[in-house]
C-alpha cells in the first residue's frame, strides 16, 4: 500500500483548506520559480524520464507529448489546453483535484505551459461542475494576487494566463479535438487528424491537450524527483494515481494509490471490500465505461495498471473501477453504457451515428433474450464494424463493453435466449 | 406545463447592466479575433438571466454581439445539453441514471422524484416549481445515487433523503448539498483508510461519525 509520505493529493477528501494558505503548507508554490529556472528542456527531460503517461485514459507519455510541440518560437502563440471534461461513467477524480487541491493544477499548468512556450492555458471543465469551476477560480484569483501566475509568474518574468472555459453537457467534449472545437465556440465535433493539435491545435497554434491529473502531478515529480516518481508502480507504468471505486462496494471512494496495485487490494484495503464478500463478486469494469469488463476469475490476479489490464484485454483507462456483485444484471448494467454512447455520439460519423443506436437496440434484445444465438454473432460483427471506422474512439468505446460482455458472459445471454424460447413453448 | 406549442418567444433580449461586467470578464478570456470562443459562456449567462432558459432573440442578439452567423449559434445551442430551449421550472432536478448510479440504486431516487413530484422525465410540475430530467453520467460515481439540482450535487442518496430535498426546496429552504449519508466528500464511509493524519478533521467535519 502507497504510504501518505509519497501521496501527492494530500487535500484530496478536502478536510484542509484548498486555498492558498492551505496549498502552500502543503508545498505546492514552493520554490517554483527555481523549477522553472530548469529550463525548457530539463523539466520535459524530467517529466518523460519519471514515465508519467497521461491520466486521461490513453496513457500517452505526458513528457513525449510535451516535446512535439515546436521548439523555435514562431507569431503563432502556444497553448496549453487542460482537460477537465470528466465524464467516463465511474470517473470522478479531476472533480477532487478541483475542489481540494486546484493550486496543483495552477502551479502545474504554470511549468507545464512554460515548458512548452505557451503563455496562456485553458483549462476546459464540464459545465455540471459548477461549483469545482468555482473552486478552481478561487484559486486561480489567489495565485495571479500573489504573483504566482499573471504578467511576472512567480518573478519568473514569465507571463502566464490561466483561463477556465466551462462545457456545457456533451460527453464527446472530453476528446481532444472535440474540446478544441468547443473552445473556440463550435459544436463539439472531433477533427480529423492529421494535422495533431502540436501543430494547428486551438485557433490554428500548436497545442497540448493534457488531462487535469497529469498535469496537476507534474510540480510534485519535479521537487521530489523523477526517480521518486518512477520508483513508484511498475515498470513503464510508474508513480500514483487516483483510483475511483463505485458499485457494488461497502465503502465506495477516492483515493490515491501506487500504480500496479492489485484491484482485490484496491477494493478490500480501500473500498470496504466486495458487498457480501469477494465471493460474492461478479465483474468489475476496471477503467471507466468504455473499457471491457472483467469477470471474477480475472479480477483475482488482475494488477491495476496500463500493461497488465491490456494483458487481460481490457485496460486502465480512466483507472475507474466500477464493481459488481452476484446481484447485477451484467446484460443490463452493458446495455445501459450502450444508451450512453448512443446519447452521447457527436453525430459526426455514419458508423458511430447510426452503429451506436443499433447496437443498443440490440442489446436491449438481447437483456430479455428477444432474439436468436446467431444474433449475437451479428451484434458482435457490427461492432467490428464501427471499431477503428470513425474520426474520434467514441465508436470503440461503444464497441468495446459489448465485446468485453460477449466474450466473458456469452453463455449468460444465451440462457436468456433459450429460457425465453422455451417459455415460449411451454406456453403454447 | 410548457407544451411547446404554448410558450411565447420574447420579441427581444438584452443582458442586464449587471450582467454587463460579466460578459466583459468573459470577452476579456480569449484573443483578438476569436470571439466566437465566447459563445458557450454567454448562452450560459443568458440563460441565467432568462429564468433559466434560452430564448431565440437571446441566441440572436449573442450572434450579433460575436459577429456570427445565427445559425451557428442554434447550432452550439442545440449540440449541448445543458441549454434549455423551452421554459424550464425554477428548479431543474436532474437524476444520473448511468451505471454506477443504477447499480447503487437511482431507481428508488427516479421513483422518489417521480412519486414526490408528480411527473414523469422531460414534464414539469403544474406550479412550475419544479422540471425533472434523466442524465448520464455527471462524475460524481463513487457518492452514487446522486442528482444535480440546478449547481448543485445531492449525493449518496437514498428515497428518503431525495424527497426530504425537494421537500425543502419546495418549501424555499436551502438543502444541504453533497452526501446525504454522513461522508464530507469522497472518502471511504466507515474512516479513512489513507491520509489518516486528518481523522480528527473528518471527525469534526462531519460531526463525530
Amino acid at each position: 500500500m502507497l504510504k501518505d509520505k509519497d501521496r501527492i493529493f494530500t487535500n484530496l477528501y478536502g478536510l484542509e483548506s484548498p486555498g492558498l494558505d492551505g496549498a502552500k503548507k502543503r508545498g505546492d508554490w514552493d520554490g517554483t520559480k527555481k523549477l522553472l529556472a530548469l529550463g525548457r528542456e530539463e523539466i520535459i527531460d524530467r517529466v518523460k524520464a519519471s514515465g508519467l503517461r497521461g491520466r486521461g485514459g490513453a496513457g500517452f507519455s505526458t513528457g513525449m507529448k510535451w516535446s512535439f510541440m515546436p521548439k523555435e518560437a514562431s507569431e503563432r502563440p502556444h497553448y496549453l489546453v487542460i482537460n477537465g471534461d470528466e465524464g467516463e461513467p465511474g470517473t470522478c477524480k479531476d472533480r477532487e483535484i478541483f475542489r481540494g487541491d486546484p493550486h496543483k493544477l495552477v502551479e502545474g499548468a504554470l511549468i507545464a505551459s512554460f515548458a512548452m512556450g505557451a503563455n496562456a492555458a485553458y483549462c476546459y471543465i464540464r459545465g455540471e461542475f459548477f461549483r469545482e469551476a468555482e473552486e478552481l477560480q478561487r484559486a486561480v484569483d489567489e495565485a495571479y494576487a500573489d504573483g504566482l501566475i499573471g504578467p511576472d509568474a512567480c518573478g519568473s518574468g514569465y507571463p502566464f494566463d490561466f483561463f477556465i472555459h466551462l462545457g456545457a453537457g456533451a460527453y464527446i467534449c472530453g476528446e481532444e479535438s472535440a474540446l478544441i472545437e468547443s473552445l473556440e465556440g463550435k459544436k463539439g465535433q472531433p477533427r480529423l487528424k492529421p494535422p495533431f493539435p502540436a501543430n494547428v491545435g486551438l485557433y490554428g497554434c500548436p497545442t497540448t491537450v493534457n488531462n487535469v491529473e497529469s498535469i496537476a502531478v507534474v510540480p510534485a515529480i519535479l521537487r521530489r524527483g523523477a526517480e521518486w516518481f518512477g520508483g513508484l508502480g511498475k515498470p513503464n507504468n510508474t508513480g500514483t494515481k487516483l483510483f475511483n471505486v463505485s458499485g457494488h462496494v461497502n465503502q465506495p471512494c477516492t483515493v490515491e494509490e501506487e500504480m500496479g496495485i492489485p484491484l482485490k487490494e484496491l477494493i478490500e484495503t480501500h473500498a470496504g471490500g466486495v458487498r457480501g464478500g469477494w465471493d460474492n463478486l461478479l465483474a468489475v469494469i476496471p477503467g471507466g465505461s468504455s473499457v471491457p469488463v472483467l469477470t471474477k476469475s480475472m479480477c483475482e490476479t488482475a494488477d491495476m495498471d496500463f500493461d497488465s489490464l491490456k494483458e487481460l484485454r481490457s485496460g486502465l483507462g480512466t483507472a475507474a473501477v466500477i464493481v459488481m456483485d452476484q446481484s447485477t444484471d451484467i446484460v443490463r448494467a452493458i446495455a445501459r453504457l450502450s444508451r450512453f454512447y448512443m446519447h452521447e455520439s457527436c453525430g459526426q460519423c455514419t458508423p458511430c451515428r447510426e452503429g451506436t443506436g443499433w447496437m443498443w437496440r440490440m442489446m436491449e434484445r438481447l437483456v430479455t433474450g428477444e432474439a436468436e444465438i446467431e444474433q449475437i454473432d451479428l451484434l458482435e460483427e457490427v461492432t467490428r464494424q464501427v471499431e477503428g471506422h470513425t474520426i474520434c474512439a467514441l465508436g470503440d468505446a461503444a464497441a468495446w463493453p459489448i465485446q468485453g460482455l460477449i466474450r466473458s458472459f456469452r453463455p449468460e445471454i444465451e440462457r436468456r435466449i433459450t429460457d425465453r424460447k422455451s417459455g415460449a413453448t411451454e406456453a403454447a | 406545463m410548457t407544451d411547446d406549442a404554448t410558450f411565447v418567444q420574447p420579441e427581444s433580449f438584452a443582458f442586464s447592466a449587471e450582467n454587463g461586467e460579466a460578459v466583459k470578464t468573459i470577452l476579456a478570456k480569449y484573443p483578438d479575433g476569436w470571439k466566437e470562443s465566447s459563445v458557450m459562456p454567454l448562452l450560459d449567462l443568458a440563460q441565467r438571466q432568462h429564468d433559466g432558459w434560452l430564448p431565440r432573440a437571446a441566441m440572436d442578439h449573442i450572434a450579433e454581439m460575436l459577429g456570427m452567423a445565427p445559425i451557428r449559434v442554434y447550432e452550439v445551442a442545440t449540440f449541448y445539453t445543458m441549454y434549455n430551449l423551452k421554459p424550464i421550472g425554477r428548479h431543474h432536478v436532474q437524476v444520473c441514471t448511468n451505471l454506477p448510479c443504477w447499480l447503487n440504486g437511482s431507481d428508488g431516487v427516479v421513483s422518489a422524484c417521480k412519486r414526490k413530484l408528480d411527473i414523469e422525465f422531460g414534464e414539469t410540475t403544474e406550479d412550475g416549481e419544479f422540471t425533472l430530467s434523466e442524465m448520464e453520467c455527471l462524475g460524481a460515481c463513487v457518492n452514487a445515487p446522486m442528482m444535480q439540482i440546478d449547481d448543485d450535487y445531492y449525493e449518496d442518496l437514498d428515497s428518503v433523503t431525495t424527497e426530504a430535498i425537494l421537500d425543502e426546496l419546495r418549501a424555499g429552504g436551502t438543502p444541504k448539498t453533497g452526501s446525504q449519508a454522513g461522508r464530507h466528500t469522497c472518502e471511504p464511509a466507515g474512516g479513512l483508510s489513507s491520509l489518516e493524519h486528518q481523522t480528527e478533521l473528518r471527525s469534526k467535519a462531519v460531526g463525530g461519525s
